[in-house]
């Protein structure tokens, strides 16, 4: 089953199909759009003043956000909550391996991050709110992940 | 509370409503919150690859992340619509420190003399949009995720990969900003 090995970070469900639920997933990517935008996450400047430690916004946002998912993810586990489309709440642990794929990954991704001003969430609202060229970065990016499932068995994991 | 919807919102607002995207998702349809998977799904879905890591169905593993990106871009679409500040109010000192590289305008959301069709060709504008996409994508697909999936969902379940993960994204964020921008701009 290559494809499960493959696939680590997602979750599996069987309510992928039904339009009740895809909705509800529109529903919060469009918050989610929404929020990237208010709190100017999507903005190159706000990058830009993150990397250069000109400012705390960017650590609070992010903490904060990491305090609150840290929080639900341990309520959740020991609430025994099943999810709304019927399955036991599990989060696929990712594999270790070298560790190599984390640190040269992350590293190539932070530099793509630093230079466009945004990480792929930011990518897709910016296009939304008007920054029309970003759809190039984005056709770039689609590029850069096609080239690394080209690379992928030479690569170190 | 007046026009909070056009408003910046505070960090202590902001973080926190990032953070329950990742209950929310999990809570719909164990779902783990993860926007990078979009750009893989992308590519199994329209660029034919005998290559495996695009060979799955991507229509039962992604679709409800590719609807949720589809959200993403119209919520950015909407809030703009309602109002966006014309200067994000960056701290002085980042002002200062782009001024002298070289940057003029500050205002929009990004610096248009980088980020607008006319400067595309230019080099730092080519470079800013074009390598740095292709950088984004490379390096998410190769690293397995990326703020969103590593910074958020897998620190929040205290996962050491993607601890090593979110410290790469901080050396070549760091790295990029004092050593390539400044050439750059």
């Amino acid at each position: 089953m290559t494809t499960k090995l493959l696939i680590e970070n997602e979750g599996f469900g069987k309510a992928e199909g039904r339009p009740a639920f895809l909705l509800v997933y529109f529903l919060l990517g469009i918050a989610f759009g929404i929020v990237l935008t208010r709190s100017e996450v999507l903005s190159w400047f706000r990058i830009q003043e993150m990397f250069r430690f000109q400012s705390f916004r960017m650590y609070g946002i992010i903490g904060s956000a990491i305090a609150m998912a840290a929080v639900s993810i341990f309520l959740i586990k020991n609430s025994g909550l099943t999810s709304a489309s019927g399955e036991a709440i599990a989060i696929p642990r990712k594999t270790l391996g070298t560790g190599a794929r984390y640190a040269a990954g992350g590293t190539i991704f932070g530099l793509g991050w630093a230079l466009t001003g945004a990480c792929p969430g930011p990518l897709f609202a910016l296009v939304g709110s008007g920054v029309s060229v970003m759809a190039v970065a984005v056709l770039s990016a689609l590029l850069g992940t096609w080239f690394y499932g080209l690379l992928r068995p030479r690569l170190p994991h | 509370m007046n026009n909070w919807l056009t408003e910046t919102w505070p960090w202590y607002l902001s973080g926190p409503l990032i953070g329950l995207f990742v209950p929310a998702l999990l809570l719909t349809g164990n779902k783990v919150f993860g926007i990078s998977s979009n750009l893989r799904h992308i590519c199994a879905a329209l660029i034919p690859s005998k290559a495996d890591f695009f060979r799955y169905d991507w229509r039962r593993i992604g679709l409800w992340n590719l609807v949720f990106l589809l959200g993403v871009l119209i919520g950015g679409l909407l809030a703009t619509r309602w109002g966006a500040p014309t200067v994000i109010a960056i701290s002085p000192a980042t002002k200062a420190t782009l001024n002298q590289m070289g940057l003029h305008d500050l205002s929009g959301v990004a610096p248009r003399e980088i980020f607008s069709w006319h400067a595309l060709l230019t080099l730092r504008g080519f470079l800013s949009v074009v390598l740095g996409g292709f950088l984004v994508g490379f390096g998410t697909a190769y690293a397995g995720g990326c703020t969103s999936g590593h910074a958020i969902s897998g620190l929040a379940n205290f996962e050491l990969p993607s601890l090593i993960a979110v410290l790469g994204f901080f050396a070549g964020g760091l790295a990029a900003t004092y050593f390539i921008l400044p050439h750059l701009l």
